[in-house]
């Protein structure tokens, strides 16, 4: 129980066990668990950075939807407005194209008209003639007379 | 034989040489098979550890780091590299040379005698119960802490400690007295303490053993037999809990007293 000689080489091997202890032991586990510690704070801290860029991910897309209704919106309006100026259009133009028709129509009938009393006139003045040469009796010099048959049938 | 001549002769180490040039060999030999364990243990830990998913072994092993560490990072301030394995060092040796203490008092000696044949053979298992053991360690530590002393203080700081604290100017001689009695009381209370309470602990288990020994003859022993696994199996429950606390309070003690010599204010 006395103190000896026991006591240096009892020192020697703590000495040595700290360095050897040190060597195999704390040196590479230590280093081990600060890595993964380093490496758990990295995964959060990136995890953390993915929720938040998520979030600014989901902010654009509801801003970018936003804008795409806002613009079909506003293209859905233009399209009924041109929709409804094509149909006024087509309106007006269904008027002028029946206007122009029945102007042409008129046309028509004035010039037929116009053709159906000159051939009455002819009718007419032919019917004079025969009339008048009936009446007198005898035969009307048709060529000496035409002249003034024509006068006749002008003023019909 | 009788009680006093079992409890001298387990208490007695197995030594060779006379005067200071003793060796206790079983007190080296077995703290240094203890010191081998560690390393080799750690060694074989060290060919598979794993970064990502820790093992068992290296789960258990890794809340002993953190444990040392944890207490390392509470009680010393500032940064040295030397303090957290040296720590970790203590516990590790400590516990094991104290855990010999709860192998039965008798087996180890007695498997002893019967391999080298000498029925008066000594073999003390527990190197912790030796002084020589406990003082090496706290010599060490008062080592390092005379050491740190003067590198962080400088020598005219480690002088003014002793000139200057804890009275003032006014009381030199005083003070280097007191700081004296300080300084050399913390390698003397980590060893004695230690020692003493391992010692005290081998001497109960002895006491126990002794009543199944000496006691116990004829039909007296269906009353002490179970008395003494009662007693043993409590005593052993307790001592576990006292290696660990002994282990526990030389790793703080010497961490407390390095961050004292590392504290520059002082």
């Amino acid at each position: 129980m006395s103190i000896n000689a026991t006591l240096l080489i009892q020192i020697i091997a703590f000495v040595l066990l700290v360095w050897f202890v040190n060597k195999v032991l704390w040196g590479p586990l230590s280093k081990l668990m600060e890595e993964r510690q380093k490496k758990i704070a990295d995964g959060l801290s990136a995890a953390e950075k993915g929720k938040h860029e998520l979030e600014l991910a989901e902010q654009k897309a509801k801003e970018v939807l936003k804008e795409a209704k806002a613009q079909a919106q506003n293209i859905l309006s233009q399209a009924e407005k041109r929709s409804s100026e094509i149909v006024e259009d087509a309106k007006v133009k269904a008027n002028e194209e029946a206007d122009r028709i029945k102007a042409a129509a008129q046309a028509e009938i004035e010039q037929e008209v116009s053709r159906a009393r000159e051939d009455l006139r002819k009718e007419v003045a032919s019917l004079v003639v025969t009339g008048a040469e009936k009446i007198l009796q005898k035969e009307v010099d048709a060529a000496a007379h035409n002249d003034m048959l024509e006068t006749l049938v002008k003023s019909i | 034989m009788g009680t006093v001549e079992y409890i001298q002769h387990h208490l007695t180490n197995n030594h060779i040489g006379e005067g200071f040039w003793t060796f206790n060999l079983d007190t080296i030999v077995v703290s240094l098979l203890l010191g081998a364990l560690i390393v080799f243990v750690a060694a074989r830990l060290g060919k598979q550890i794993e970064a990502g998913t820790p093992g068992g072994f290296q789960n258990f092993v890794e809340s002993i780091l953190e444990f040392v560490s944890t207490n390392v990072r509470d009680a010393f301030p500032g940064h040295n590299p030397l303090i957290a394995p040296l720590a970790l060092t203590i516990f590790l040796w400590v516990w094991l040379m104290n855990f010999m203490d709860l192998i039965p008092v008798d087996l180890l000696p007695y498997l002893y005698q019967l391999i080298t044949g000498d029925p008066h053979a000594h073999l003390k298992v527990v190197p912790t119960t030796d002084l020589n053991t406990t003082l090496a360690m706290a010599f060490s530590v008062f080592a390092l802490i005379v050491f740190y002393n003067i590198k962080i203080k400088g020598v005219g700081g480690f002088i003014k400690m002793f000139l200057f604290h804890p009275f003032g100017k006014f009381f030199v001689p005083v003070n280097i007295v007191m700081t004296l009695i300080e300084e050399v009381s913390k390698p003397l209370s980590l060893a004695l303490r230690l020692f003493g309470n391992m010692f005290a602990g081998e001497l109960v288990f002895l006491l126990i053993a002794l009543i199944g020994g000496t006691l116990a003859v004829g039909a007296a022993a269906l009353f002490w037999a179970p008395l003494q696994v009662l007693l043993d199996l409590g005593w052993l429950i307790f001592h576990l809990l006292v290696i660990t606390l002994q282990a526990f309070i030389f790793m703080v003690l010497t961490i407390v007293y390095l961050g004292m010599a590392h504290d520059e204010g002082h």
